[in-house]
């Protein structure tokens, strides 16, 4: 018994020496993975604690909710008398962001209802590939492509004095917007289990009427939540806005009026400004509107698309 | 193996790399100069020809707005800011905060012109209907307001073309031509004096202002009176010069504390006869007179 505990003890020794060193590897990955699983969420909160830091100091001192939300006088390095009104930066961003959207959902929705129901083989792949390449188009060849092309076209088809404003944006920014709710209105077509479309087609259904009245309310929270990420995507995109827009302080009242987006004028105004003024400070504030808009904005869209899938 | 012997190896290359980029950096003196976008091509062609001059120093030129380099020159990222505009006292006491003291060179003069659109029929212009244009609560909407017709204008509408609201060129308009008032809501504020002549240039309808420099054969510049029915000058180098141009401006450069050194030697050359022949040779106006031959 004890010849033979003795080996078995020395062989549990030096497995237990070995144990040992892997066992530190195992905790120090295990360390590592969680780390690297949590450092989004580091990440956010760290992101979003700077910028309230940043932005604090105009929040308790010169800000005032009446004049930040309703008016829209932003003139914050007036001779006479500083203003800080979003109005019509938030009036910009909504107008460009609204049309934006109703020329990417039909877009988006026709071409992932014909990627996922009609298309098949090598046409699917290639329509794939040519989607996803579209998103990678990087946002200031947009808004060059805005600047340069749009502008003469849009002055010479309306006969309108300038080709920067609205209409130039929005679609710049629908065609951004585009490709991103694409692929998710696809994944969530594709979502639609195979049985209820067999079914549909047991009972003498057209293909037309099988999406139309089967697959579409099958999928509607994905789609919802596609439309709601692209609505993200139009917010809080900058560069391509702040090129096409024209940047002036406007109300827009038609499609031709030129706006300017909260985005743009954070990027056209921060790095001139010194840091710690009031101007400083209230850009962050705008920072800070930003992120709580598409923070709720992303998040509706995940639980939407969620739902989905649990159900 | 192989990739451990490839990892070494590029962890020599990197390290060798590293120790080339430091050596360099002792051996020559590179001053930082940042800021307006009126001056930036001039401070490009000084930081240029100054190697010719100075092998042993560096001069890094970057533009941005008046805004930007004044802000660096405060939070102490660079030795020379540039500034088409006076610092303000806000920023000279946030400088002094930050432990800096701004020290203010004039290194030329630039004539601020009016562009417009070369189908436009107006040929000269008054400070006052600038500043109805141009001003908060000014009337002139329209372009039959000041008894014109723009051909291929709709409606005739005025396209105020303007800045973004930290350049220097913005805060001397503002000061020149509407008194500190402020502008009207609603101008197209471009980001760079390039995009304001970009944008006149293809719309009937605009008009805009930037440094004479910026001029080119596509565009009009207005002839500027000081009060209505008053003689107009036309911007050039000459008329900034002797004064006669309503919206001619110093140009600045600041840095911190007097100038000492590679700094205080790069300044003097600014200053030299050389140096203002390169700021002349670039549209601008001397600040000290010259004779470049």
């Amino acid at each position: 018994m004890e010849n033979q505990t003795v080996p078995a003890d020395s062989g549990l020794d030096s497995g237990f020496d070995r144990l040992n060193r892997d066992w530190y590897i195992d905790k120090a990955v295990q360390v590592l993975v969680f780390i690297g699983g949590i450092s989004a969420i580091v990440f956010i909160i760290g992101i979003f604690v700077f910028i309230s830091k940043e932005g604090f100091g105009f929040l308790v001192g010169d800000f005032n909710f009446k004049e930040f939300f309703f008016s829209p006088n932003w003139r914050p390095t007036s001779e006479s008398k500083e203003t800080f009104g979003i109005l019509a930066l938030i009036a910009g961003t909504a107008s460009v962001t609204g049309l934006a959207m109703l020329i990417a959902i039909p877009f988006s929705l026709g071409t992932a209802i014909f990627i996922a129901e009609f298309a098949s083989g090598k046409t699917r792949e290639f329509l794939k590939i040519t989607v996803e390449l579209l998103a990678a188009i990087p946002s200031v060849v947009w808004g060059f492509i805005g600047l340069a092309i749009m502008n003469p076209i849009i002055i010479k088809t309306f006969n309108v004095p300038v080709g920067l404003n609205v209409l130039n944006a929005g679609v710049i920014l629908g065609l951004m917007a585009a490709p991103i709710m694409t692929s998710i209105a696809e994944d969530a077509l594709k979502a639609v289990p195979d049985r209820y479309r067999e079914a549909a087609e047991a009972m003498g259904a057209t293909r037309w009427q099988v999406i139309y009245k089967v697959v579409l309310p099958a999928a509607k929270n994905g789609l919802l939540g596609a439309v709601l990420l692209g609505v993200g995507r139009g917010f809080g995109e900058t560069m391509a806005v702040l090129m096409a827009t024209g940047h002036s302080i406007n109300i827009p009242t038609s499609v031709f009026d030129s706006v300017r987006a909260l985005t743009a004028t954070i990027a056209a105004e921060l790095g001139e400004t010194a840091a710690g003024s009031s101007h400083y400070q209230a850009l962050f504030t705008i920072g800070i509107f930003l992120f709580i808009i598409t923070f709720i904005i992303n998040l509706a869209a995940d639980l939407i698309v969620r739902g989905i899938r649990k159900g | 193996m192989f990739s451990r012997n490839y990892l070494i190896v590029s962890i020599l290359i990197l390290t060798s790399m590293v120790l080339t980029a430091c050596g360099g950096g002792e051996r020559r003196q590179v001053i930082q100069n940042k800021g307006s976008d009126t001056l930036v091509n001039v401070a490009q062609a000084w930081a240029e020809d100054y190697q010719t001059v100075n092998p042993a120093v560096v001069v890094a030129v970057s533009g941005g707005g008046s805004g930007t380099g004044i802000a660096a020159l405060i939070n102490g990222t660079v030795d020379i800011a540039n500034a088409s505009r006076a610092i303000k006292d806000k920023e000279l006491k946030l400088a002094q905060d930050n432990g800096q003291n701004p020290v203010q060179h004039v290194v030329g003069f630039d004539a601020l012109a009016v562009y417009l659109h070369s189908d436009n029929p107006i040929d000269e212009i008054s400070i006052e209907q600038l500043a109805e244009i141009y001003g908060d609560g000014g009337t002139y909407l329209s372009w039959t307001d000041l008894g014109v017709e723009v051909p291929g204008c709709q409606d005739q509408e005025i396209v105020v073309v303007s800045r973004q609201n930290n350049s220097g060129t913005y805060a001397y308009f503002r000061e020149a031509v509407l008194s500190d008032r402020d502008f009207k809501l609603g101008t197209r504020d471009m980001h760079g004096s390039k995009d304001v002549v970009d944008l006149v240039e293809k719309t009937p309808c605009a008009i805009g202002y930037s440094g004479l420099a910026y001029a080119t054969d596509h565009l009009k510049m207005a002839c500027v009176a000081q009060g209505s029915g008053g003689a107009c000058t036309n911007p050039s180098v000459a008329t900034a010069v002797d004064g006669s141009y309503p919206i001619a401006r110093p140009l600045f450069m600041y840095t911190n504390g007097e100038p000492t050194g590679a700094i205080g030697d790069y300044m003097n050359w600014i200053l030299s006869n050389e140096g203002q022949c390169i700021i002349l040779n670039k549209g601008y106006a001397p600040a000290v007179k010259v004779n470049c031959g």
